[in-house]
């Protein structure tokens, strides 16, 4: 009678598979990425490419992106999609604008959290009480905000006894939240910003955009950062959290270990409103809100989701790009003119990469798109300011079509749950 | 410890009554501790149910649970873990974007400071491992397990929690024999922990081999008790049948020499790259069934959906003479296969789709309802009522939508439906699942019906007296080959069962 | 059972020739609008009393002013747009796609249409099946990136659609700035060239004079309230009687199954996805061939988005749709009466979102009831003495 006592096969190699990027290559391709972007400074003289000003301005617009695309994280990981995302931003921006004008700021984001929360609060109730699928709800939210807002303008700041800068549309100017710079580095003596404005290859870029990411750091911009690590803690280092990432991937499993799955469910989703309206908060806190300002970031935060493969790190990422692409589109037309060198820079690589791992035909492909871009740049002087305006939109969908074949998303994401019916 | 008197689990007087059925009558059960006790009955006995009752996610209409001679009340299954009831399930819970640690873990986290204490979870599920001798990694995704560790996973989660009764409800039923072996295995090592395990099947042999005492299940009710040491596997499924094992009928044969179905080399691969149908070649003629046997997860499935070009696969297909390969699932069932798929709720039906259009689906392009690029639904609505007439269909009309009626009436439609498109080739997986016994000998009858006008049968099945009595021809798959070509004339459930599990050619 | 003595069970009774419309269903497929109209209605009422008006005494004159006749051709007009709209998300909606990208596929139809139709010059009829032919096809292009994306590269449609909105919407104000306008002296208006009257569809006021109605000063019946009743039909045709449909609907109720039935899954999304940008490439035509004969940057936007709202109220059924696209038309037009009695207009936009919202929460409440009762009944008519 012997025990089979079996050995536990080596799992090393499928492990490092399950967690994100390595360091070593997430380094390594930073680098490239760097290189590549000096290059394109240099070649085309568009200093925006790597400026403190367009960093800068990236982080700042990738916030609203990446706390709409936590709080579509923090849905989905739970097995709800949130396409209400984008109302809940917009309700966000509503009453933070209108909270924060005559009460302050800080008041202001309390109400734009709140708001959000009750428009997920709306959604969860449909979606999980009543069973409504989950897109339909979502869809029918953003309707709902989008009215909200504009009729809840309309009262406010339509009247003749109106506020100061306010209109049909808009609402006055609400006061900034204090900002904060690293010290020595990007403010007071300002080496960074020394360092960029020598133009060296390289040393400036980087220079540049680290000045960019320290200095005039609005204290949002600075928890929405943080809310990056803290929901990595919460879900995967807390109970709570393990709990929720079951209820997304196998409720049945979660329900027959005494999960309480409908609690779980509500609670991502209110959570997910509450940062959407975060986001709004992030739009028009030391700004205004204005009619169809959110311009669709609550759907490019759920492209962020998917880009970073439903975990914070690559939404963070994510966010960063989609922020760095508005902020190019927004700052300067040339720099728009020298993305299109980078896209054929880096076109360029891939062609050689999969050259490589001898993909001819993606090769090829690859060079011929690349070299169309590079003939782009080459001919024109500036892009047309319609066609910068979708720049994020644009890449948003290139970074799907590209990225959406080798993700996992959470199991149950998206699928009706009942407790007591059968798998 | 409690005395050894004392059973450590008692069912006494269990009923249970569910719309239209008595699942258990009076059903009584005493395991003592450290024994594997087995149940055993065929499908619709009441295992299932019994057990659900015992893990606490049904309640008994009458009846008591004890636990260690005192009565208890199980509102969920919560309750029966807090008393040291386990469940391992057939289909396993597991999380698969999850590490093995996570989902053993989840619902009893062990937690410091708001933390998640991974640390004291992990040295308590390797001591777990290493006592019982069942090996898992605890940082290993779950995803990328085979099926034999997510057993042993399974039983993990309920021995973290504390169980001392282990039920598990058929766990050999997609186990390869190797992994059969190491079950059995950490079985003996609980047993010797003084750990119960209650295990649930209708293998008989596997049963003989592992358990200590057997209690026979039938028609919801409890046979008798014995020592499996005492008894033989003959007598005991003559108790679970009530009656001999059947003998196939000595008919005429009605199988011509036209090859109907010609396979050859058929290779099936997973994503990773594995075979799980390996270089298959067989044949069907018209006016013959051939019968596929095989422990449920050797290939079948996938042997069949590429049949209808639902997977792909390499290897040739030839139907009536025309070559198929690589053909459409449309112009497959266009070209005269009918289907009758294992999973009918997800391949067979619309559920929310009323009767008729049942009816119409896979048939869309043929009469009598298709009329150029429309659909005659009256015509629909008629014949929909000669199937619900001829079939023995249970309703009150065909506009009722699918999913109110029972799955044994759900499957005379879908083969009623299936007949009637004038198939020269029926793929049938189970064809008699969850159907009542009356109207599962109707179903076999038109089967032979059919079968003596020329239709070929491919004929997948677990009921070993369907696969019996239908065929003409027996071939067992496992692991994805072809094993064994058998007659069900002369064959028997012995030999039989050890060509499925690989235990050696004759007995 | 033995093999050796089949036993025949009592022969099923025949199904009784119940009545072919069930009036429990019907009750029970009135009853989520119903339902969904009373809460959008209470919602509508609280906003009203936030704002300081009474709410009785606001639909009162709704309902007053909104049905006098030029009120109702009014109404007709709006609705004819969202009525195609809403038919073409609905199309998507029964096959299980959301096709969000209206928007965009109506505005870049419309621009090219305009276009098109401006550069040729065609004998009536033709010239306009020209323009019609144009929309159709921009349409269903644009749709077409959505349905590429989907089958090949896994994209949700979802959210490429909505993307591709904004592109579109780009793209449309380059196209139109760069290489479509009309370039008239002096004139900062950025319109495309009008279209000449061989372009132009006629309007239905004789029809209605013969009939011995008067259409009021200054309103007019659009005559593509027909062509839009004749697409009602031709997509009821469609997904309730063809068999292209009964696979449209087939894959909605369950992927699984159609595939097994035979079903070619890309081809029917890639299809589907034409067909509704098609469609969607006839919204912006009432406006185009109807009344401002050329397309600015200030043609009616927002069109998309509400015929998904319509879509939803209409459960993919194109007489609900109809009426759901009325009574959007309806609303939008009370916002002129709103404004007379000084109630912010855009409260008919929460009315809207509000219908929505409780309709879909409505009918799967209703679906549900409707669940056990159909359970329920079968049980009952099988087995009569259902005995323990």
């Amino acid at each position: 009678m012997s025990t089979a006592l079996k050995s536990p096969a080596s799992t090393t190699d499928k492990r490092r598979r399950s967690l994100s990027v390595r360091p070593r290559t997430l380094a390594l391709g930073a680098g490239l990425l760097l290189v590549l972007l000096s290059t394109v400074r240099v070649v085309s003289g568009a200093d925006d490419i790597t400026s403190s000003g367009t960093s800068g301005a990236a982080l700042r617009l990738a916030v609203p992106i990446g706390l709409a695309g936590l709080g579509g994280l923090w849905a989905e990981r739970a097995g709800i999609v949130n396409i209400g995302l984008e109302g809940m931003l917009i309700l966000g921006t509503w009453f933070g604008a209108w909270a924060g004008f005559f009460y302050g700021p800080w008041v202001g984001v309390l109400a734009a959290i709140a708001a959000g929360a009750l428009g997920g609060l709306l959604h969860a109730l449909a979606t999980v009480t009543f069973g409504v699928d989950h897109v339909v709800s979502g869809v029918s939210i953003n309707l709902l905000g989008g009215g909200i807002a504009r009729y809840l303008s309309s009262l406010a700041y339509g009247g003749d006894d109106r506020p100061p800068g306010s209109g049909q549309t808009q609402s006055p100017t609400v006061d900034a939240l204090p900002s904060v710079s690293l010290p020595v580095l990007s403010s007071g003596p300002d080496l960074l910003g020394d360092l960029e404005d020598r133009g060296w290859f390289l040393l400036s870029d980087l220079a540049g955009i680290l000045r960019g990411l320290t200095g005039d750091v609005s204290l949002i911009t600075l928890l929405a950062v943080l809310l990056v690590p803290a929901s990595f803690f919460v879900l995967w280092r807390t109970a709570f959290g393990l709990r929720l990432r079951a209820v997304g991937e196998n409720p049945v499993a979660a329900d027959s270990l005494g999960v309480a799955v409908y609690r779980l469910k509500y609670a991502a989703v209110i959570v997910s409103g509450a940062l959407a309206g975060l986001g709004g908060a992030a739009l028009v806190i030391g700004s205004i809100y204005r009619e169809g300002q959110t311009g669709g970031r609550g759907f490019i935060g759920l492209a962020a989701v998917i880009f970073g493969n439903w975990r914070p790190g690559g939404l963070a990422a994510g966010a960063g790009l989609f922020g760095y692409a508005d902020a190019l589109a927004l700052r300067s037309n040339d720099a728009v003119r020298g993305l299109l060198l980078f896209v054929a820079l880096l076109l360029v690589v891939v062609a050689v990469r999969q050259a490589l791992l001898r993909r001819i035909g993606l090769a090829l492909t690859a060079v011929l798109i690349g070299a169309a871009f590079f003939l782009w740049y080459a001919t024109v002087d500036s892009v047309p300011s319609q066609l910068v305006g979708f720049t994020p939109h644009l890449i948003t969908l290139l970074v799907l079509a590209v990225a959406s074949q080798r993700l996992r998303p959470p199991a149950a994401d998206g699928l009706p749950y009942r407790r007591g019916q059968q798998t | 410890m409690t005395s050894p008197d004392v059973p450590v689990v008692q069912l006494a007087g269990i009923t249970k009554r569910f719309p239209g059925v008595v699942a258990n009558r009076d059903v009584a059960l005493v395991v003592r501790a450290g024994e594997v006790h087995a149940v055993v009955g065929e499908n619709g006995a009441g295992k299932s149910t019994l057990m659900k009752i015992l893990y606490g996610m049904q309640r008994p209409d009458e009846g008591t649970i004890s636990v260690d001679g005192a009565p208890v009340r199980f509102r969920d299954p919560g309750d029966a873990i807090a008393a040291g009831i386990g469940m391992v399930h057939q289909h396993f819970m597991l999380a698969d974007n999850l590490t093995v640690l996570e989902n053993v873990i989840l619902g009893a986290e062990p937690t410091r400071r708001g933390r998640l204490d991974t640390g004291a979870a992990r040295t308590r599920i390797l001591e777990l491992s290493d006592r019982y001798g069942l090996g898992v990694d605890p940082d290993a995704l779950v995803e990328d397990l085979g099926v034999g560790d997510r057993q042993r996973i399974e039983i993990l989660k309920v021995l973290f929690r504390g169980a001392r009764v282990l039920i598990l409800d058929e766990p050999t039923a997609v186990l390869v024999p190797q992994e059969v072996d190491e079950l059995f295995a950490s079985l003996e090592g609980l047993r010797a922990e003084g750990v119960s395990v209650i295990f649930i099947s209708h293998k008989l042999d596997e049963v003989l081999r592992v358990a200590d005492t057997v209690t026979v299940l039938r028609q919801g009710t409890t046979v008798t008790t014995v020592e499996a040491a005492g008894v033989t596997a003959r007598e005991l499924a003559t108790l679970m049948v009530g009656s001999e094992l059947p003998t196939p009928e000595t008919r005429d044969s009605t199988v011509t020499d036209v090859v109907e179905l010609a396979v050859e080399h058929l290779t099936v691969r997973s994503p990773e790259g594995r075979p799980v149908v390996e270089d298959v070649s067989l044949q069907v003629h018209r006016g013959e069934v051939l019968g596929i046997a095989g422990v449920e997860g050797n290939g079948q499935v996938e042997l069949v959906e590429a049949l209808l070009g639902l997977r792909a696969s390499t290897g040739t297909v030839h139907l009536g003479g025309r070559d198929l390969t690589g053909r459409s699932t449309r112009e497959r069932r266009e070209g005269g296969i009918g289907y009758v798929p294992e999973d009918r709720q997800r391949q067979g039906l619309l559920l929310s789709g009323s009767l008729w259009e049942n009816r119409v689906l896979g048939h869309q392009g043929r009469p009598p309802f298709a009329r150029g690029p429309w659909i005659d639904r009256g015509a629909a609505r008629r014949d929909t009522g000669r199937i619900v007439r001829e079939y023995g269909v249970r309703t009150p009309g065909v506009e009722v939508p699918a999913f109110a009626l029972s799955g044994g009436n759900q499957q005379k439609l879908i083969v009623g439906r299936e007949m009637s498109g004038d198939p020269s080739l029926l793929v049938a997986s189970h064809p008699t699942r969850g159907v009542d016994v009356g109207a599962q000998a109707q179903l076999w009858e038109h089967l032979r019906e059919a079968r003596r006008a020329g239709l070929a049968v491919l004929l997948v099945s677990a009921d070993l007296e369907e696969l019996i009595g239908l065929s003409d021809r027996l071939v067992v798959m496992l692991r994805g080959r072809l094993v064994a070509t058998l007659d069900p004339a002369t064959t028997t459930p012995e030999i039989l069962g050890s060509a499925m599990t690989g235990a050696g050619a004759a007995a | 059972m033995s093999l050796l003595t089949p036993e025949r069970a009592e022969p099923a009774p025949p199904p009784p020739a119940g009545p072919r419309v069930d009036l429990r269903r019907l009750a029970l497929g009135i009853a989520a609008p119903l339902l969904a109209v009373v809460v959008a209605l209470a919602v509508a009422s609280v906003a009203l009393l936030v704002s300081g008006s009474n709410p009785l005494t606001v639909y009162a004159r709704m309902l007053e002013e909104g049905t006098t006749l030029r009120s109702a051709l009014i109404t007709v007009n709006n609705a004819v747009p969202l009525y195609l709209s809403g038919l073409a998300v609905a199309l998507g909606f029964r096959m299980g796609l959301f096709n969000i990208g209206v928007e965009g596929q109506y505005q870049l139809a419309a621009l090219l249409a305009a276009a098109a139709g401006a550069a040729v010059v065609l004998p009536g009829p033709l010239h306009l099946l020209l323009v019609v032919l144009v929309a159709m096809a921009v349409g269903a292009a644009w749709a077409g990136v959505a349905a590429v994306l989907k089958t090949t590269r896994g994209v949700s449609e979802v959210i490429s659609t909505i993307m591709l909105n904004v592109i579109a919407g780009g793209i449309a104000a380059y196209l139109l700035s760069t290489y479509l306008q009309e370039r008239v002296e002096g004139s900062n208006n950025s319109r495309t060239p009008k279209l000449e009257a061989s372009a132009q569809f006629p309007n239905l006021d004789p029809l209605l004079r013969a009939v011995g109605i008067e259409p009021p000063q200054g309103t007019r019946l659009g005559g593509f309230v027909l062509v839009a009743v004749v697409v009602g039909v031709l997509y009821w045709l469609l997904v309730s009687r063809s068999r292209f449909g009964f696979d449209l609907r087939a894959t909605g109720l369950s992927p699984s199954a159609s595939v097994a039935s035979g079903v070619d899954a890309t081809r029917m999304t890639i299809v589907t996805m034409l067909l509704s940008g098609a469609i969607a490439g006839l919204v912006g035509l009432p406006q185009l061939v109807g009344s401002s004969y050329s397309y600015g940057l200030d043609f009616t936007s927002g069109l998309g988005f509400t015929g998904i709202g319509v879509a939803l109220l209409g459960r993919g059924s194109p007489v609900g749709v109809a009426v759901g696209a009325l009574l959007f038309a309806f609303l939008e037009r009370s916002s002129a009466t709103l404004q007379r009695i000084d109630v912010p207009t855009e409260i008919y936009v929460i009315m809207q979102g509000s219908i929505v919202l409780s309709v879909v929460v409505a009918y799967e409440s209703v679906r549900r009831i409707g669940v056990a009762q159909a359970e329920r009944a079968v049980r009952r008519a099988v087995d009569p003495a259902s005995a323990s």
